[in-house]
């Protein structure tokens, strides 16, 4: 599902080269469940954003379902972004003063889902994440964690290839944090890829891969046998 | 493979319009008093232009039709050139036509297309009605000048060819200078003194209104051989007005009348010619000139108001971007296209002049309805200035939100999602 090779992006700043990220070479299938670690400033958000379609390498490839992404223009980024991945932010990203339901029926609007097709969708989805009551609640009368789940719902409205989720907890208490990470699991186990980056081990240890950054490289790539499980 | 297809077949017909109609309206009804001021620099600008604009036609059509009760297909000989560069005599003093040029101009069977002929002098004199008097024009006419003019009788009768003849002492009244000496009473049958000599007054005249030269009903007509002889001592004419039987004729008898003139003045070169010959068509058009120059220049400064407007909503449009930076990052994220985000931005700004032009057009309707009501003037609101303030107005829109809208839809998704 996602294949990159030698992947590196250099920023550049008036004559200063910083090297984001070097040489990071690594492939994630379908179903799997995988935490990206490492200190900030370790490329970490710049893998993100690269597996995002948010940005493209400076060199090396990355494919995406067999596509090609680092050659694609702009717009047809935004399309990848649209239809293959489901973003899941650390401060959720919701439209303020926007209803719930609304915010999850966003990117299918960009999707050119038809109208009942994007209500009925959005409602599901809601459901899903238990906040079914609370569809014509704008965002901010949510709380954090009814917020995140509410952008989980949003990040699986055009049924992407992946969710990406950038420090899901960061903004959250333990207990909103676990409930977040049951949803992750629960969905992982339906057949969702997950990609999390987090800069928490104890959050990482919810994943069933741990990927470490350090310096902008690959240092370590392992399964976590000690996959830690929430429990409802 | 499959996947590159899918791409191509989508576009923009794919997206809600509504749904961005809709989150426009949202987001323009989220800050409403800065969404009425910005909308207030358009509604003033096309109030200004709308209210202008009919006010300047509504004048032009008062001018027009003034003009035109003085007579239609009306050519008019003055003496004096006309020549650029020249310094003119005072109107009335030249002495260089005559009575008997206008009953050659008559007379001349080779000229075709003259219906009457007329001539007239001008002058004000103190008139005086028992205890009344005023200070009016006295204009000496033939019989001929009520069917030239048009003139109607409001009561008695008109000079005739008998009065001219006999060198009667009559008078007929305009109907403003018959209510300043006799009020309410008919003045026909009465006696005036016009220079210490008495006329008889046998008629009034219906009222005609002012004209851009002179007022028809504060006027009194006698014979123009009892105010050549017996009243000014003169024996020279002001004006000879020549009737057309078809305007087009107009510009024909206008080079017949001139060169007749000009033999008989004994004059070769006709840029010598010591009088002048100008058709309605010619004052109305020096008139309209004026009127739409003035229009003009009005239309201009509210277009100056309008560019203000238009830049008090780029204005508004830049803060609204900069303040959604981390929205319009977000819906990058999610999928928005560049052109997505530019519609978005342009239906706000079109949405805020679009309305804005339709308030400025109620304005401008009532405030030059009230306006021509003040100062008497026909009501007057053209189709094209509100179709073209509509049209200028949702211009505006696009074209002032054009920057703001590309510098939103031109932001890095990344960065614009880091902004604080």
């Amino acid at each position: 599902m996602i294949h990159t090779s030698h992947l590196s992006k250099i920023y550049k700043n008036d004559a200063v080269e910083t090297i984001a990220l070097s040489d990071a070479s690594f492939e994630i299938k379908k179903g799997e469940f995988v935490a990206i670690m490492g200190p900030s400033g370790s490329g970490k958000s710049t893998l993100m954003h690269i597996i995002g379609a948010l940005d493209t390498p400076t060199s090396g490839t990355y494919a995406l379902d067999g596509e090609e992404v680092g050659k694609l223009s702009e717009d047809e980024l935004a399309d990848i972004r649209n239809r293959k991945i489901g973003f899941v932010f650390q401060s959720y990203n919701l439209l303020p003063r926007t209803t719930a339901l609304k915010n999850i029926m966003l990117p299918m609007v960009y999707a050119g889902l038809p109208k009942e097709e994007r209500i009925k969708r959005a409602s599901d989805l809601l459901e899903m994440v238990g906040l079914s009551d609370r569809r014509s609640h704008t965002s901010s009368q949510l709380s954090g964690g009814q917020q995140q789940r509410v952008a989980i719902a949003r990040s699986l409205a055009n049924n992407p290839s992946i969710i990406l989720a950038d420090e899901p907890t960061g903004n959250l208490a333990t207990v909103q944090g676990e409930e977040i990470m049951a949803i992750f699991q629960n969905l992982n186990k339906k057949g969702h890829t997950i990609i999390m980056i987090t800069h928490e081990p104890y959050i990482a240890q919810y994943a069933k891969r741990i990927i470490y950054l350090k310096d902008g490289k690959l240092v370590k790539d392992e399964s976590n046998h000690r996959q830690k499980k929430v429990r409802f | 493979m499959k996947f590159k297809n899918y791409l191509e077949i989508r576009n923009f017909q794919d997206m809600d319009f509504s749904e961005t109609l809709q989150s426009a309206l949202e987001a323009l009804t989220l800050n409403k008093l800065r969404t009425t001021l910005a909308t207030l620099g358009v509604v003033i600008g096309i109030g200004a232009v709308i209210a202008l604009v009919s006010l300047g036609q509504s004048g032009q059509k008062a001018v027009e039709a003034q003009i035109k009760s003085l007579g239609s297909n009306l050519l008019t000989v003055i003496p004096g050139a006309l020549r650029p560069g020249d310094i003119r005599s005072a109107a009335g003093t030249s002495t260089t036509l005559k009575l008997a040029d206008a009953k050659a101009i008559l007379a001349d069977k080779s000229i075709s297309g003259i219906k009457n002929v007329s001539a007239e002098i001008l002058r004000r004199s103190q008139v005086v009605a028992g205890r009344n008097n005023t200070n009016t024009q006295v204009l000496g006419v033939l019989s001929s000048y009520q069917e030239v003019r048009n003139l109607q009788m409001q009561s008695g009768r008109f000079i005739t060819e008998t009065d001219i003849n006999s060198l009667a002492k009559v008078a007929v009244l305009g109907p403003q200078a018959a209510s300043d000496l006799f009020g309410d009473v008919n003045p026909v049958g009465q006696t005036i003194r016009i220079n210490k000599l008495s006329f008889r007054i046998v008629g009034v005249t219906v009222a005609k209104g002012a004209s851009g030269f002179q007022n028809q009903d504060d006027i009194i007509f006698i014979p123009l051989t009892t105010a050549q002889k017996q009243l000014f001592g003169v024996d020279f004419i002001g004006t000879i007005s020549i009737q057309l039987e078809k305007q087009e004729l107009s510009d024909q008898v206008r080079n017949q009348v001139g060169f007749l003139l000009l033999a008989r003045h004994r004059i070769s070169d006709p840029q010598n010619a010591d009088f002048t010959i100008f058709s309605q068509a010619d004052v109305l058009g020096a008139a309209a000139q004026v009127t739409g120059i003035f229009t003009t220049l009005l239309s201009g400064i509210a277009a100056i108001s309008l560019l203000v407007g238009g830049i008090g909503i780029m204005n508004i449009m830049f803060v609204t971007v900069t303040e959604r930076t981390r929205e319009i990052g977000l819906r990058k994220a999610l999928g928005a296209k560049k052109k997505w985000i530019i519609i978005q931005f342009l239906t706000e700004s079109a949405l805020l002049t679009i309305v804005g032009g339709i308030l400025g057009i109620l304005l401008g309707t009532v405030l030059s309805f009230v306006v021509s009501k003040i100062i008497n003037l026909p009501f007057t609101v053209s189709m094209i200035s509100i179709i073209l303030a509509v049209g200028v107005s949702g211009g505006i829109g696009i074209i002032f939100g054009w920057y703001p809208a590309q510098k939103a839809a031109n932001l890095s998704p990344i960065e614009a999602l880091r902004y604080e």
